[in-house]
């Protein structure tokens, strides 16, 4: 075996660019199933979705209440069964093959909040749950409001009165 | 004494006479759960807090490694590691209860062998006569502190890594039986502009070829004087490209066994690990339980344990910065016992 340093230098220092590299790189790198995962997410959501006006059909015809009324309990309702999933530690498995289908909804939203409190429990009820709860929604929530904000000129300075 | 430019030959010919290995249920459940010394059915191990949980794994591994060892916990003169919290909290919580003369390193997920190869180097040079080096990650911690809390429903890309739960440490000393630590080769910086965090393997790949290239220059080696180079967490993204780019560049990789801890500790195939394992305690502990193991039984005789690590942070990503990244070799060759 050659242990002495005889044949230092043999081999060049590895040179590329970071151009090169990144195309070198990305040749190597799995295909992401971009078509299998639109209609995964097409699949998942539109059952979410399904679920919400089964829940909804439901409250209409056992509560007898009308459609704008039964609104507010269906979404609380699916809220809390992705919470339920959340702390069962079912919903990321769920995502994990759903993708946008799980993130997109209600339930995402809840998801992303419920699992920010769940982790950030152990820092305390203020500075760990209050703090950290909206540390992924928050931005749902502003960004929600810029482009709520940015209709509402478009509907103010064009006159289109939609509803 | 230095041999080339990056590369230390540690002549008092080290031991490592005893290793320890902690790890979690999803590496209990791969293919080398037997080379462990323990294996926990619950990820929280019980505490009340992922950290806690990280901070055992590593209390656990280095009683083991003393243990292992057959000396006291006294006996250790300084204790070196490193692990990917902030502030290194495993490990000075670990050391404070140690007890022992702490000297905490960050090298992210090439903390394992950059601890190994600062003990030798303190067992060498007569600095110390027992050194122990140890490092730790948890799954949950570091998505905690790097992604998303754990939770959180997002679709990892199939280039993801998988952070293993575990922890391994191993004692050093001047002399005893067992594996022997000849050399190491300290890395430098290579950052090829990869920035996705979902993308390490491709990230470091270029760190692992340098630092490899850089021992096989310095100590005049060729890859077949290896029975195995083995790569910290590449994965399969990652080693894929580094095979290729020893390729391109004429190193002959295909005369030694290449392999990868990130490909071994997990059955990629069946377990939802995306890419394969990362982590500091990925290459830890399949080097100080599985490695160790085929040392120790004569099946391998000499191996180059090269770590990898993407020394990024959640604000470096964030603010847009691509991942610096390095690797570390510490060359291991079986004991004359």
């Amino acid at each position: 075996m050659a242990t002495n340093t005889a044949g230092r230098g043999k081999f060049k220092p590895l040179s590329m660019s970071s151009k090169e590299y990144k195309t070198f790189a990305k040749q190597r790198e799995p295909a992401r199933s971009v078509f299998a995962n639109c209609v995964r997410a097409f699949v998942t959501g539109g059952l979410i979705c399904v679920l919400g006006q089964a829940i909804q059909n439901g409250y209409m015809s056992w509560l007898k209440l009308s459609a704008t009324q039964a609104a507010n309990p269906t979404v609380a309702t699916l809220i809390f069964i992705s919470v339920l999933l959340t702390c069962l530690g079912v919903y990321d498995r769920l995502a994990q093959w759903a993708g946008a289908g799980s993130a997109v909804p209600v339930t995402g939203f809840a998801n992303s909040m419920c699992s920010a409190a769940l982790e950030h429990r152990a820092e305390g009820l203020v500075l760990g749950v209050g703090g950290n709860m909206f540390k992924l929604a928050g931005s749902v929530i502003v960004y929600g409001t810029v482009a709520a904000f940015v209709i509402g000129l478009i509907h103010v300075i064009f006159g289109i009165r939609g509803h | 004494m230095l041999r080339g430019k990056q590369t230390w030959w540690f002549e008092n010919r080290p031991v490592i006479i005893g290793t320890g290995t902690v790890v979690g249920p999803d590496e209990g459940a791969g293919p080398l759960a037997a080379d462990f010394d323990l294996v926990h059915a619950e990820l929280d191990l019980n505490q009340k807090s992922w950290e806690k949980a990280e901070r055992l794994l590593l209390e656990q591994a280095s009683d083991f490694a003393i243990k292992n060892a057959g000396i006291r916990r006294d006996q250790v003169q300084f204790y070196v590691g490193g692990d990917l919290l902030n502030q290194l909290i495993s490990n000075s919580f670990t050391a404070r209860e140690l007890g022992l003369p702490y000297i905490g390193v960050f090298g992210a997920c090439s903390t394992s062998m950059l601890s190994l190869a600062l003990a030798a180097h303190l067992v060498d040079s007569g600095m110390a006569e027992y050194a122990m080096a140890g490092t730790c990650s948890h799954n949950c911690t570091a998505e905690k502190q790097f992604r998303y809390p754990t939770e959180y429903g997002s679709q990892k890309p199939p280039t993801a890594q998988y952070t293993v739960t575990g922890a391994g440490a191993a004692v050093v000393a001047k002399s005893g039986i067992g594996p022997v630590i000849t050399c190491a080769t300290i890395g430098k910086i290579v950052d090829l502009g990869i920035s996705d965090p979902f993308n390490m393997g491709a990230a470091m790949a270029p760190a692992a070829v340098d630092t490899i290239q850089t021992h096989l220059n310095d100590t005049g080696r060729m890859p077949a004087d290896y029975d195995m180079i083995v790569t910290g967490d590449l994965a399969s993204v990652g080693h894929r490209i580094a095979v290729d780019l020893f390729a391109r560049d004429g190193v002959p990789i295909q005369d030694t066994v290449f392999s990868d801890c990130g490909l071994m500790i997990y059955d990629i195939e069946r377990q939802k690990v995306q890419a394969g394992g990362s982590g500091c305690a990925c290459s830890a502990v399949v080097t100080y339980g599985h490695l160790m193991k085929r040392l120790r039984n004569g099946e391998l005789k000499r191996i180059l344990v090269v770590a990898t690590g993407a020394l990024l942070s959640p604000l470096s990503y964030q603010q847009g910065e691509t991942i610096p990244c390095i690797a570390h070799a510490v060359a291991i060759e079986r004991g004359d016992a």
